[in-house]
């Protein structure tokens, strides 16, 4: 196990590698001079010529990469105009919020969605798969924006139980149970999708694990119902199921963006769009690259489960 | 094309689908002839006007424009640029998934690392890296949703090319002087097709979603041009006071989407061909039992008596008879050989003994299945579980798909005792690997912690012996268990299993095609033909002297090892199918002895000494002896 | 006669574990250097269990599957470059699988035309023509040629798949098991069908099987591989009456048949692929191996008249 963990954290290097050439790629079609693209079109030529030869930006591309990328290894991601503070501090201010905010969602879709689909596919065609599907159809289908918005319209402006926007109460709170309160729409609204994502593959997964040979072997022998379905079954569609759970954590992360604009809450997602909208480029560059680098540690995780769960991986 | 649709609106809620989907496309392809506000036209006095208001039918926004053809208007755009999306995202994905899957090697390396590049980030970012860099736009974010879809494409495309790529039917197009160009287009797209269809119309949707979530950011489309998710993104700030402004272009959002998901998965359902003969259903724990009646009970009961049972699998309208009024006997002890070709019966009749023919679209209609003279068919579940591997056991064919591949083989082991008996775990365990002792598994307390995919076929079946041998059954079932293996593997097992049974008294019911095997290893055997039986006796007679004519044809083409060159008697024409069986005997279309009486009316199996026979003209000679 | 296929040290070895860059983790031997001629009008049979190397000997034969080493001649003309195009006219192959060896979105028309196309060049009406020709000859009726292959059953699948091979006109045929997948009252039909067609046609065939009764009902001379080498050849007759080799006597001990008490106790498996043993494959399940046989590989030799075997101590 040990060395399959190291291997795997091995191969995340090349991934790593691409994921910053290929923001640096993406960064170099900006049309124009990248140097008033920084500071906008009011500048000065000479603060534009000063900030091309401080960004190297007068050197070849491969040159400008590395140069890039020695920075980056080094702690600097540049620093940000818009806001006049290091990239990386104001990363490291709001990726906080948007953890907790996106964890908590993907705990809840993961957990609802497997349960949803493998009691689905227990009992397909009754009334528990028919109402499921229909909520999972449902929940697919509206966008998770739509749906914060409408829930703040009911539970915070009509009813008045949670609060509408924030993390934190701006008298008073900023403890456990405050976070909860503020954490519980945004939260619930960004795991809808890839609920309804997870629960659908795991009723495909579960129902094509069931017709299996070594489920019949299970039946065979006497193993209780019960444990075909929440044991054999499960485990061995456990092995489809959780490579998706690792794309939904993107697709959850990605859904923080619009969460994020919605309630307010004061997360990297937000961080971006205000970013391009201000054309704020290093600070645009720097997130993607810091929250991508998370994302394929999360990732590393996933597959090592995976291996664990899967002996056959390995060999 | 027509079957296609029939199956496509036979699902109730892809039909329903198809139809609001249809009523949102039309009424957006004729928007610029109906009678609407222009959609940009701001009358500020006019502000936050409500729903129904005369001339507003969906009332204004915040700049006085009318909400009705700012909606119309918007869904065009949006349905536009997500349908856009789509094809693009499919078409290039869908090139670059079947030239990595085709050639492989190298190609398929490298192209699948940039994907796997692609994909290592959360799609949004991409998305967002896109807009910053080429700017807010709706032509920009039609860029950035296709790019970021085309890895989903390629992956899944990728893996079905594989797929085909390997089929046999490739390598015959290449013996057949096609170039790599003429396969990839006449022999893999056209299999591949149907998948990228089912792709793209379960994305479509998605993809819709995506576009308007940028154009919510503000990313996507620039004002005073709307589409549905900058109109909800406009809205937003005013969604306490004037709520509709929200609601309208968000609820046209779900309705576009949720009916294009509903439409996708009915077209998934209906090109998926595993969906349509209801395969994919899940196997109820034991099968279904629809019997009119039920056999008398005999009054000196047997270890196991199949009394007419009848088993048949209901698919849609079709009734397939696969066991068709099965009568055999298991004495304690003894080996009774069960033969027939595929489609028999023969394993059906196997499975229904203990519930496990896999219902739907399994049901048991008839006759009775009585272990020391109680009955099973229509058992209680907690019943037939408490017997199921205690008192009878399975063996079945393919080891590698038959254990559990995540778990180790010991655990397999110790489950089955655990099932039936409160030991605990250690003692389980312990039993575990003496019972590999027993298979003669050599170093069996290592062995109890490999994996099946660690251990050989031969090792398997072994380990599936041991396992059905765990609770000391009265009797084993084993539906052709040497039919995997190789000659000289399969010669080890039936060695095996012949010592077992001798040493443990088990009867065992042996399932097989091949009459080498049953002469070697059982004291009866019954000859199965289209789900009945046709003669039954004692191995060495019925070999010896076989008095049904398809036993006797049957036995005669199968070649045996040391008559040398021959040519073969084979019997003509094929067996029939069991959704549409003759009247009279099943084998009359194919025996040359048949007569009119043979293919009219019931043919009962008759007892003739040991011996039964199924057959109004019977071979000649040895059966009357024995009679 | 003439020799129709000659095979000279055709030798196959797999890279296993491949690399983006750098050497393969492991090397497989599927095929040791072989050596085999066949002559017009012959039916070789060549027998062996799972993974002895029997498919990917044909796959060379056929140029599916390029060699490592060796040459092939076919009618005198060798053969080195790997083009199925190019061995299409002269050797053709029928699959094990006869339904997934067809196309099934092609008409059975279509898929029959494509040799006659692209190896023959003729017209439609040459086309036609031949295919009612070649129909007949497999005893199939004309109105299946609009058909698709899943209408159809596996005997008359496989009917169709000869049919095909039949149509590129080539004078050899590799059939690799060609019954296995098809019942027992069927598997004679084809068996017959194919020797009148050797009759008629004056066919050269190369059965591949792992069933010993089946091979030795067809052929006129037997090879026996075991491991990726051949370690019996000789006549039909004597190979499994009088074997040489003691793999060869447990092969035709453990065939199960009616009247002969069960054979074949000896256990023992196959070695691994990946750590081949040094000296005879067979020595660890053989009961007269000696030192000689686990250090030095025995060459395949005469031992009397016209039997060969590779043993180090010939039965």
């Amino acid at each position: 196990m040990g060395a399959y963990i190291l291997k795997r954290l091995l191969s995340a290097i090349p991934v790593l590698f691409g994921i910053t050439v290929i923001v640096f790629l993406i960064m170099a079609m900006i049309p124009g001079d990248p140097a008033t693209a920084i500071l906008g079109s009011y500048a000065t030529p000479e603060n534009v010529e000063r900030l091309n030869r401080h960004l190297g930006l007068d050197r070849p591309l491969w040159q400008q990469y590395f140069i890039w990328i020695g920075n980056l290894l080094q702690g600097d991601f540049g620093r940000s105009f818009a806001l006049n503070r290091p990239v990386l501090d104001e990363i490291l201010d709001r990726f906080g919020a948007t953890l907790i905010l996106a964890g908590t969602a993907f705990v809840l879709c993961a957990l609802l969605g497997i349960l949803a689909g493998v009691v689905s596919a227990a009992r397909q065609y009754g009334l528990a798969d028919k109402a499921i599907t229909f909520v999972v159809i449902l929940g697919i289908s509206i966008p998770s924006f739509f749906l914060g918005m409408m829930m703040i319209l009911l539970f915070a402006v009509q009813l008045r139980w949670l609060p509408a926007s924030g993390m934190y109460s701006i008298w008073g709170g900023g403890d456990l149970p405050d976070l909860l309160r503020h954490l519980v729409m945004p939260a619930f609204a960004l795991s809808v999708v890839a609920t309804g994502v997870i629960a659908r593959l795991s009723r495909s997964a579960m129902l094509e694990v069931l017709r299996q040979d070594f489920i019949r072997t299970a039946r065979a022998k006497g193993v209780h119902e019960r444990r075909v379905i929440w044991g054999h079954a499960l485990r061995m569609a456990m092995v489809s199921i959780i490579p998706v759970l690792g794309i939904q954590a993107g697709f959850v992360l990605s859904g923080a963006v619009y969460i994020e604009m919605v309630f307010q809450w004061p997360g990297v997602g937000r961080m971006l769009v205000d970013a391009i909208l201000k054309r704020d480029i290093l600070l645009v560059q720097g997130g993607v690259v810091f929250v991508a680098a998370c994302y394929v540690g999360f990732n590393i995780i996933v597959d090592v489960a995976q291996a664990w769960l899967d002996p056959r991986i390995k060999t | 094309m027509g079957a296609f649709l029939k199956l496509l609106f036979r699902n109730r809620l892809a039909g329903f689908g198809a139809v609001v989907l249809g009523a949102i496309i039309v009424l957006a392809l004729i928007t610029p002839w109906l009678p609407l506000h222009p959609p940009n036209a701001t009358v500020t006095a006019n502000r936050f006007l409500l729903p129904g208001t005369p001339g507003h039918l969906l009332g204004t926004d915040h700049l006085g424009r009318d909400q009705l053809s700012r909606l119309l208007w918007g869904t065009r755009l949006s349905l536009a640029v997500g349908f856009a999306a789509a094809v693009i995202a499919g078409v290039v994905g869908a090139a670059i998934g079947i030239i990595a899957g085709y050639f492989g090697g190298r190609t398929d390396n490298v192209t699948m690392r940039g994907v796997d590049m692609l994909m290592a980030f959360p799609y949004i970012l991409l998305a967002l890296a896109i807009v910053a860099a080429l700017g807010p736009g709706l032509m920009n974010a039609l860029i950035a949703v296709a790019v970021v879809n085309i890895p989903f494409f390629a992956r899944n495309i990728r893996g079905i090319t594989v797929g085909i790529a390997n089929k046999e039917f490739i390598d015959a197009a290449r013996l057949s002087g096609m170039g790599h160009t003429r396969i990839l287009l006449t022999e893999v797209l056209p299999n591949v097709i149907p998948v990228i269809v089912i792709a793209m119309s379960t994305t479509i949707g998605w993809m819709i979603l995506e576009t308007a979530g940028l154009s919510f950011l503000g990313l996507g489309s620039q004002p005073p041009q709307a589409d549905l998710g900058s109109m909800l993104g406009e809205a937003r700030s005013a969604m306490i006071t004037a709520p509709h402004t929200s609601i309208v272009p968000g609820v046209m959002i779900l309705l576009i989407v949720m009916s294009i998901n509903l439409l996708g998965d009915g077209v998934r359902d209906a090109l998926d061909p595993r969906l349509r003969s209801g395969a994919l259903t899940r196997p109820l724990p034991a099968t279904q039992v629809a019997r009119k009646s039920v056999p008398e009970v005999p009054a000196k009961p047997g270890l196991l008596e199949i009394d007419a049972l009848e088993t048949q699998f209901h698919v849609g309208k079709r009734v397939y008879r696969a066991v068709g009024g099965v009568s055999l006997e298991l004495k304690p002890g003894e080996c009774l050989g069960l033969i027939g070709e595929s489609g028999s019966g023969k394993s059906v009749t196997a499975l229904s003994v203990m519930g496990l023919v896999a219902s739907p679209p399994g049901v048991i209609t008839g006759g009775a299945v009585r272990l020391e003279g109680r009955d099973l068919v229509g058992a209680k579940y907690e019943r037939l579980r408490s017997l199921r591997g205690d008192k009878v056991a399975y063996i079945f064919q393919d080891p590698l798909s038959t254990l559990h591949p995540l778990y180790r083989v010991g655990d397999q082991l110790a489950e089955a005792i655990l099932s039936h008996h409160g030991i605990g775990r250690a003692a389980a365990m312990e039993r575990a690997v003496k019972l590999l002792e027993d298979v003669r598994i050599p170093n069996a307390k290592a062995r109890a912690r490999s994996f099946p995919h660690e251990l050989s076929g031969g090792m398997r079946q072994r380990v599936a012996i041991a396992m059905a041998l765990a609770n000391e059954p009265d009797i084993i079932i084993a539906d052709e268990p040497t039919t995997a293996l190789d000659v000289t593997v399969q010669a080890q097992i039936l060695a095996l299993l012949d010592r077992l049974r001798r040493e443990r008294d088990v009867a065992i019911l042996f399932i097989t095609h091949d009459f080498g095997v049953v002469g070697q290893l059982c004291d009866r055997v019954a000859v199965m033909y289209a789900g009945r039986i046709v003669e039954q006796g004692p191995t060495r007679e019925v070999l010896e002297a076989p008095a049904h004519p398809y036993t006797k044809r049957l036995i005669a083409c199968v070649p045996e090892l040391g008559e040398g060159r021959r040519v073969l008697a084979a019997i003509p024409g094929l067996p029939p199918a069991v959704d549409a069986l003759p009247e009279g005997c099943a084998f009359a279309p194919r025996c040359e002895k048949a007569t009119d009486a043979c293919r009219a009316g019931e043919i009962a199996l008759e007892s003739h000494g040991g011996r039964k026979l199924r057959c109004i003209h019977p071979e000649p000679a040895p059966v009357e002896e024995s009679a | 006669m003439s020799i129709a296929l000659k095979a000279t040290d055709l030798s196959k070895t797999f890279e296993i574990g491949k690399r983006l860059i750098g050497p393969p983790r492991g090397l497989v031997r599927a095929v040791h250097p072989t050596t085999f001629e066949v002559q017009a009008g012959e039916t070789l049979g060549i027998v062996g269990e799972s993974g002895c190397g029997k498919s990917t000997l044909a796959r060379m034969l056929v140029g599916l599957e390029p060699p490592t080493g060796g040459s092939i001649e076919i009618e005198g003309k060798a053969l080195d470059n790997a083009d199925p195009a190019a061995f299409g006219r002269l050797i053709q192959y029928v699959f094990q699988d006869p339904v997934s060896s067809l196309n099934p979105r092609k008409t059975i028309r279509e898929i029959l035309e494509i040799p006659l196309k692209l190896l023959h060049g003729m017209d439609r009406k040459a086309r036609a023509a031949r295919i009612a020709e070649i129909f007949e000859a497999v005893n199939l009726r004309p109105e299946f040629l609009t058909r698709y292959p899943h209408e159809f059953s596996g005997g008359q699948a496989q009917r169709i798949g000869i049919a095909r091979a039949l149509a590129a006109n080539a004078r050899i045929l590799i059939l690799d098991e060609p019954v296995s997948a098809l019942d027992v009252s069927v598997q004679a039909q084809v068996l017959n069908l194919l020797a009148d067609l050797k009759r008629e046609f004056g066919l050269t065939y190369l059965f591949i099987s792992h069933d010993l009764a089946v091979v030795e009902s067809v052929s006129d001379r037997i090879a026996v591989l075991y491991f990726g080498a051949v370690v019996e050849q000789g006549p039909a007759e004597k190979v499994f009456a009088m074997p040489r080799h003691p793999y060869t006597k447990l092969l035709a001990d453990s065939a199960p048949r009616v009247g002969q008490p069960l054979g074949g106790v000896q256990s023992g498996e196959l070695p691994d692929p990946l750590n081949p043993p040094p000296g005879c494959a067979f020595a660890g399940r053989c009961p007269k191996a000696t030192d000689l046989c686990r250090k030095e590989r025995p060459e395949l030799r005469v031992i009397e008249g016209d039997q060969l075997a590779a043993c180090h101590h010939p039965l």
